[in-house]
């Protein structure tokens, strides 16, 4: 705990910012009902009504209070990108180390595999399946989920083929261990800060994708209150220069230029204890 | 250049490959997946007697792999087969919207990509001055924005402030040429903003990464001028990865261009696309996600292939 507080310290106005925001956003994510001042898709009054002390944002497209909307929406959109992220993640990584530390045709095979997979893509493959399955919630995490974990899975390999090379993994090869204790005791330590800065990139990543996945209609389906579909429904506003389509997405910019700086930070950080 | 042909066929042959295996993902991915095609159009309503004359009428009691191959030759001959919503050709919905799509596409790259270059060098050159740290800081915060907050404070600043032009990119065939280009500056600018921040962020760090190195110093300490050393010791150099970061981020604007059609209403193929998922028209699903795949591939091949030729060491591989 100290140690946290004298990081946080020496830590640049830049990642302070960052930390705040994602503080402030996972905060209010989780408290959701006790902020929010009327129910999710509760319709208060009329459409498209300016801000004032009764709605501090105005109210939406069908009278819906913007504010308690946005609150809603943030525990949605992040609750969803969390969950596809770590999915992505596990799934990218575990086989990511797997395949460097094994080698052989495992490697060759799923290394094939994602190669076909990156050259295409993301958005227009994600829209082909959802165009079949159709869209809901956990068909959304699972597509996503498994686009983006070879993504996930190339980072990992190529960390792991760096670090599978050294003395220390052939000696416990000699030892006799298992690959599992190579990937988790031997590989997955000396990988763990660049999987870090990448599960924040990653998050970041995919959180965009859903919020423009929801924006064109195909991601998170109303009433649930989503920041990317939020956008989309609120639309039209824009042409009476009602500027509410805006604060979603300015919430959706802040909160992914937030987590940027912080791993940015994250990242320069690990790199001067190396060096 | 002997060199060079068996090796731009290779990759191109590893093109084809991929292409070939993306088209039966595609064809297989769609088919097999639940779903039922002719469920989806005729509705919950629909009696069994009709659902089967549907199915027999679209060849889907055919077994998959019989269809595919016809498919295939259907599309070497250029017949994409009809839309499942209005029943027109596919070729003839997509023929004008992907025109758009590659004019917008087009256009934003005409803008960006000089830009990025210019930039992205003057940035290295006075590294740390005012000019490099503004930049820096923006396009870093430009990358992790969405597209659409992009386009919609573009409006609001050009629509709703100014009213310089119109917030709908309506394009109809026929429009003079400065009506075309009225509408085509937002989505144009939106673009361009979008794959500015990661191209020229990329070239900063090429040529500064080139800069830090020995034969620069030596030339420095030689007394060659700044910029003669930026041009004919940095650039030659950085000029390989430069080419493969810009032909990377054009395959990304080809995608990107999807999000910024649907802002602006623009009528281009990544609308059409949207559209006809929601509708589940999968012919034209199918193939307008054929084309953004080929559009995607063909790029990623010519930044291989520049990449290579611009670059000794690899045109020698030991």
């Amino acid at each position: 705990m100290k140690n946290m507080i004298k990081l946080l310290k020496t830590s640049p106005v830049s990642a302070r910012f960052g930390l705040i925001v994602i503080t402030l956003s996972l905060v209010v994510a989780l408290l959701a009902p006790i902020l929010a001042p009327y129910g999710q898709s509760e319709i208060v009054s009329d459409v498209w009504l300016s801000p004032s002390y009764d709605y501090p944002l105005g109210t939406d497209q069908l009278g819906r209070d913007m504010l308690t909307r946005l609150i809603y929406g943030a525990r949605n959109s992040i609750f969803i990108a969390f969950t596809t992220t770590m999915i992505a993640f596990g799934l990218g990584a575990i086989l990511g180390l797997i395949a460097a530390t094994t080698g052989g045709w495992l490697d060759i095979l799923l290394s094939r595999i994602v190669d076909i997979f990156m050259a295409f893509p993301t958005l227009i493959l994600a829209l082909m399946i959802l165009s079949v399955l159709g869209t809901s919630i956990p068909v959304l995490i699972v597509v996503v989920a498994l686009l983006d974990s070879t993504r996930v899975f190339r980072l990992a390999r190529a960390l792991a083929m760096d670090i599978a090379i050294m003395e220390f993994v052939d000696a416990a090869r000699l030892r006799g261990e298992k690959t599992l204790y190579i990937v988790w005791r031997e590989i997955l330590p000396n990988a763990l800060p660049a999987l870090i800065a990448e599960f924040g990139l990653r998050f970041c990543f995919i959180f965009l994708f859903i919020s423009s996945l929801s924006f064109l209609g195909l991601g998170i389906q109303p009433p649930t209150a989503d920041w990317g579909s939020m956008v989309r429904e609120n639309s039209g506003a824009m042409n009476f220069g009602i500027l509410c389509p805006l604060y979603p997405a300015a919430t959706i910019a802040l909160l992914t230029v937030s987590i940027n700086l912080v791993v940015d930070w994250f990242l320069h950080r690990s790199a001067q204890i190396r060096a | 250049m002997d060199f060079l042909l068996p090796l731009i066929l290779k990759r191109t042959g590893f093109a084809f490959l991929t292409l070939f295996t993306i088209s039966l993902l595609i064809f297989v991915g769609l088919e097999a997946l639940p779903g039922d095609t002719a469920q989806a159009i005729l509705g919950q309503g629909a009696t069994e007697e009709n659902l089967a004359a549907l199915r027999k009428e679209m060849k889907l009691d055919l077994p998959v792999h019989t269809r595919y191959v016809s498919w295939l030759k259907d599309i070497s001959h250029g017949d994409l087969g009809n839309s499942l919503s209005n029943g027109r050709p596919v070729s003839e919905m997509i023929g004008w919207r992907f025109q758009n799509t590659l004019l917008l596409a087009f256009s934003a790259a005409m803008v960006s990509i000089p830009l990025a270059i210019i930039l992205g060098l003057v940035c290295a050159l006075y590294q740390n001055s005012w000019l490099d740290r503004i930049l820096s800081t923006s396009t870093l915060s430009a990358i992790s924005f969405p597209e659409f907050f992009v386009a919609y404070i573009l409006i609001l600043v050009f629509v709703v402030q100014f009213e310089m032009f119109p917030s709908v990119a309506l394009l109809k065939p026929g429009m003079g040429m400065m009506e075309i280009v009225n509408v085509l500056v937002l989505p144009c600018l939106t673009l361009t903003l979008v794959v500015l921040a990661h191209m020229m962020r990329m070239t900063r760090a090429t040529i500064i990464g080139v800069l830090s190195s020995p034969y620069i110093e030596m030339a420095q300490l030689k007394g060659v001028r700044k910029h003669k050393i930026i041009l004919y010791h940095a650039l030659p150099n950085a000029l390989g990865p430069i080419i493969n970061v810009v032909v990377m981020d054009l395959a990304w604007l080809v995608v990107g261009v999807v999000v910024v059609e649907v802002v602006f209403v623009y009528p281009g193929l990544g609308q059409l696309l949207v559209d006809s998922v929601s509708k589940r028209d999968i012919p034209v699903v199918q193939t307008s996600g054929l084309i953004f795949a080929c559009t995607y591939i063909f790029l990623n091949l010519t930044a291989d292939v520049l990449s290579i030729i611009s670059n000794p060491r690899l045109r020698h591989p030991k």
